[in-house]
């Protein structure tokens, strides 16, 4: 079922012709994500191991996580090869999350400056 | 040029696939109407799990940055000696490797199960579990170390701020459970494959299934390490 021909709106129940599909992708496809995951674990795991730290460690470590992220999404997850509503459908609602790590971040801010001046910073 | 050049990919990508996403969900149409049941069931599942840990890493993230105490150098803690030499972070590390190699046998499982090979794919399978197991395992051993040797129980840590053992026992505590319960379930898919029963069926999602679960559980690894191990 080739996503990105506009013929499926045709298929009958929807379901079977699937099979297919997949069994196309060659599996030197899933060997080279792999070697990709390991280039780029290895490469967070030096961040570390070089003491690498301030800014450039956090954007070398987030920028790592989410090209293996997307890795195992796009290509694991087969989501390179899914209808683009279900795409939508499955990463959108997590973005709310983000609101929720905003809201969070205000509120540690706030309990670590009531905890430092008030509390004589013990806690 | 360019101008024309953007307006046909407009006109020709773009607008056909926002028809597409408008139809889907609208009227008549249904998003999933393409998708086997049991992956779009997983889809949802999956979302609802992400949620789950998204608040776990969210409230290590509030936890961690009001703590007054100091947290743990995690490199250091989760560091092994090895032939005499204290490597740090090393255990985390190679359960990583030993996670996205995981990954990788049971991606290949799914493409040999829609090839109808039913051998590659349940050794494939196995193999999973296997590097599933393996993990485990040695998680098993980071707790052991982390409480008997360091002394870090979920209510206090004599390295600093106690936090660090709530956070840390939750986080990968249900992390683990979930490579646990996926070993379970690839366990059993792997045995009714080697039993031909998709062969008689005719229908091989069960192992795609079986693998979404798989690979999403890495993905939250992947979070993790990053969030709780190297940060």
């Amino acid at each position: 079922m080739p996503h990105d021909i506009p013929v499926p709106q045709i298929a009958p129940d929807g379901q079977p012709v699937q099979a297919e599909e997949h069994g196309q992708h060659p599996i030197s496809l899933y060997l080279k994500v792999w070697g990709y995951l390991f280039l780029l674990s290895t490469l967070s795991y030096l961040v570390d191991y070089m003491h690498v730290q301030g800014i450039v460690r956090w954007t070398l470590i987030i920028l790592f996580m989410l090209l293996k992220a997307g890795l195992i999404l796009s290509i694991f997850m087969h989501l390179a090869w899914e209808r683009l509503s279900l795409i939508y459908a499955i990463l959108v609602p997590p973005l709310v999350l983000l609101v929720l790590v905003r809201i969070m971040s205000i509120e540690a801010d706030y309990a670590y400056w009531t905890r430092a001046i008030f509390m004589g910073g013990g806690g | 040029m360019s101008h024309t050049v953007s307006d046909r990919r407009d006109r020709e990508v773009i607008a056909p696939t926002l028809r597409e996403i408008a139809a889907d969900w609208s009227a008549d149409q249904e998003v999933f109407r393409h998708t086997h049941w049991g992956k779009a069931m997983m889809w949802i599942f999956l979302l609802s799990d992400t949620f789950i840990f998204s608040c776990f890493l969210t409230g290590y993230m509030t936890i961690r940055s009001s703590a007054v105490l100091p947290w743990p150098n995690t490199a250091e803690v989760f560091a092994l000696v090895i032939g005499g030499q204290k490597i740090p972070l090393i255990l985390i590390a190679i359960m990583t490797f030993v996670l996205i190699s995981s990954s990788g046998t049971m991606a290949m499982a799914v493409n040999y199960g829609y090839r109808r090979d039913r051998r590659k794919t349940a050794i494939l399978m196995l193999l999973t579990a296997l590097f599933g197991a393996s993990f485990v395992g040695m998680q098993a051993f980071e707790w052991t170390k982390l409480i008997v040797e360091e002394g870090v129980r979920p209510w206090s840590n004599p390295m600093g701020a106690p936090q660090f053992g709530a956070t840390f026992f939750m986080i990968t505590g249900f992390h683990g459970l979930h490579v646990s319960c996926g070993v379970i379930l690839l366990l059993i898919i792997a045995s009714k494959v080697a039993r031909g029963h998709y062969d008689r069926t005719g229908d091989y999602s069960a192992v795609e299934i079986a693998g979404l679960y798989w690979h999403f559980v890495d993905l939250v690894w992947v979070f993790i390490f990053a969030f709780f191990y190297l940060w």
